[in-house]
C-alpha cells in the first residue's frame, strides 16, 4: 500500500498540521494572540521537516533502516518548503498585512529576519529542481546544489533559536538535534 | 479571588478593557514558565498572603506594609491603562490599586535618593519557573524606575484586576504597573522597595542590554532589534483572520502625563 500509493498518503499526511492550524485559528482555539502562534506553529513545523530531511541518511547508515533516500528527501524536503512559505506569508499577510514600509525595514535591518528568510530563499532553487526532470539535466550539480539544505537548516535553527526571548525547553531539543545531525554528516564515511 | 472595595480613579479614559479571561490566562510570569499559558496552569501552590511589603534604603521612616491591610484601604482606586507588552501586544487592564506616590511620601524619602529599586519573591518551591534554571534568568526579579517616575500620579501599585484580588498569574498579592513603560517593567509579586542615589539592574536588562533599556518606555519610533515597535497586535480577538493591529502610541498614549519627564533625553540612546 505505502509502496504503490505513498505519494497520495504521504504528501496529505504532511499538510495536516496546517490544515490543523487553520481549523484552530477559525475556532478561537489558538488562543488570546492567534496570529502569532500560527505563525510560530508553521515555522516550527517547516524547521522539523527540515529536520527530518537531514535526519534520512543517518538513519539508513547508523540506524541500518533501508529507506529510500530520494523519496522521502524529496517529500519532507518539499513539506518543509511547504510549511516555510506559509510561515513567511502569515508573518507578510496577517501578522503584517502587507505593511511593506514595515517588512522592509524588517528584512534590511533585522538579523534575525534575515536569517529566517535566507534560508527560505534557499530553499526556492531545491523546491524548483525537485523534480526528476533537473535531475536528470543537471547530473552531477544537482546534487551539488541539494547540499544547500544544510546551510538552509543552519540558518533557520539560528533564526528559530533568536525567536526566544531567552534560554528555553521548547527550542532547546530541537537545536540539540540539529547539532547532533550535523555532527553525523561530519564523522568520517565507514568503508563497509 | 475576592472582590475588593474600589472606586473609579483618575486616568481611565474610555477605554474597553480587553475580556477578563484573556487578562488573566494570557500572562508573562517566568517564575511560572516561559509559555503564555504557565502562569495560570503552574501557579495554583503559589501562597500570596500573608505579605509584607518593604519600604527601606533612602527614607526616614523605612515601613513594614501588612499587604492584607492593604487590600482593605479605602483609597482603592480603579485605574483602566492600556499595556503594551515589549513583545508587540497590547491589552486594556482594570486594575484596582494605590498610587505609589502615596506610600513613598509616607515613608519619608531623603533628598538624596534619585532611583527605585524593586525586588520580586523568591520562592523555587513556589514556583517551578525559578528552579528550572533554563531560562538563564538571575532570579529574584527586579525592576527600577527614577524616582521622578516613581511619584507620578499614574505610577500604580496594583492589588486587583477587574475589582477582584490579584490571581496568582497576574502578580499577587501586589504588582507594579507603570503604564507608558512595556510591561516587563510592572514587576509582579513585590516583596522590596528601596531608595537609592543610583540607577539599580534591572533583570531583562542584565540579559540582553541592547534589548532592554533601564527606562523602556513604550515609543513606537525605537525598534527593538528582533521586530518593529511602530504597531501592536491587539489581543482579545481569538480569531486568526479577525485579529487586528493597531498603531503603538507614543508613550503608549499617557504622553500629556509623562513626556516632560525625559524632556531634553534621547530616548534612542535611553530606550
Amino acid at each position: 500500500m505505502l509502496q504503490r500509493h505513498w505519494r497520495v498518503i504521504l504528501y496529505p499526511l504532511g499538510m495536516i498540521p496546517a490544515g490543523w492550524l487553520v481549523w484552530q485559528g477559525q475556532h478561537g482555539a489558538l488562543g488570546a494572540d492567534p496570529v502569532n502562534v500560527f505563525e510560530r506553529s508553521l515555522g516550527l513545523w517547516a524547521f522539523r521537516f527540515l529536520l527530518a530531511c537531514l535526519a534520512l541518511a543517518p538513519l539508513r547508515r547508523f540506524a541500518g533502516i533501508s529507506i529510500n533516500l530520494l523519496r522521502y528527501r524529496r517529500l519532507t524536503g518539499l513539506l518543509a518548503f511547504f510549511y516555510a512559505s506559509l510561515h513567511v506569508l502569515a508573518y507578510v499577510g496577517l501578522d503584517h498585512g502587507f505593511d511593506w514600509t514595515v517588512l522592509w525595514t524588517d528584512i534590511t535591518h533585522r538579523f534575525f529576519i534575515i536569517l529566517g528568510m535566507s534560508a527560505l530563499v534557499l530553499l526556492i532553487p531545491l523546491a524548483l529542481t525537485s523534480n526528476a526532470l533537473s535531475m536528470r539535466l543537471m547530473k552531477r550539480r544537482w546534487k551539488f546544489l541539494h547540499k544547500l539544505i544544510y546551510p538552509a537548516t543552519v540558518l533557520a535553527g539560528i533564526h528559530f533559536f533568536l525567536s526566544f526571548k531567552t534560554l528555553n525547553s521548547v527550542s532547546e531539543p530541537y537545536l540539540a538535534a540539529l547539532a547532533l545531525l550535523l555532527a553525523c554528516r561530519i564523522l568520517p564515511k565507514r568503508r563497509v | 479571588a475576592a472582590s475588593l472595595q474600589t472606586h473609579p480613579g483618575p486616568y481611565s479614559g474610555n477605554l474597553t478593557p480587553t475580556p477578563h479571561e484573556d487578562v488573566t490566562h494570557y500572562n508573562n510570569f517566568y517564575e511560572f514558565g516561559m509559555g503564555k499559558a504557565d502562569p495560570a496552569a503552574r501557579s495554583q501552590d503559589f501562597h500570596p498572603l500573608p505579605w509584607t511589603l518593604e519600604i527601606t534604603g533612602l527614607v526616614r521612616k523605612p515601613v513594614r506594609l501588612d499587604v492584607e491591610q492593604l487590600l482593605r484601604s479605602a483609597a482603592m482606586e480603579e485605574r483602566i491603562y492600556r499595556m503594551r507588552c515589549v513583545e508587540a501586544w497590547s491589552m486594556v487592564i482594570p486594575w484596582d490599586g494605590l498610587p505609589l506616590a502615596s506610600l513613598l511620601k509616607d515613608a519619608d524619602p531623603d533628598p538624596r535618593a534619585t532611583h527605585v529599586a524593586f525586588e520580586s519573591v523568591l520562592r523555587p518551591s513556589e514556583m517551578p519557573g525559578q528552579s528550572d534554571g533554563l531560562s538563564g534568568i538571575q532570579w529574584p526579579y527586579v525592576e527600577g524606575l527614577r524616582l521622578d517616575e516613581a511619584m507620578n500620579p499614574l505610577t500604580l501599585l496594583a492589588l486587583g484586576v477587574y475589582g477582584e484580588t490579584l490571581p496568582n498569574q497576574n502578580g499577587a498579592p501586589i504588582r507594579l504597573v507603570v503604564p507608558w513603560k512595556y510591561g516587563f517593567k510592572g514587576i509582579k509579586s513585590l516583596q522590596r522597595i528601596r531608595l537609592l542615589d543610583h540607577e539599580p539592574p534591572t533583570t531583562w536588562n542584565r540579559l540582553a542590554s541592547d534589548e532592554y533599556g533601564f527606562y523602556a518606555n513604550v515609543n513606537p519610533q525605537v525598534d527593538h532589534p528582533r521586530w518593529s515597535q511602530a504597531t501592536e497586535r491587539v489581543i482579545g480577538a481569538h480569531s486568526l483572520f479577525g485579529a487586528t493591529r493597531q498603531p503603538t502610541l507614543m508613550f503608549n498614549g499617557y504622553g500629556e502625563q509623562v513626556a516632560d519627564l525625559y524632556r531634553g533625553m534621547d530616548l534612542r540612546k535611553n530606550f
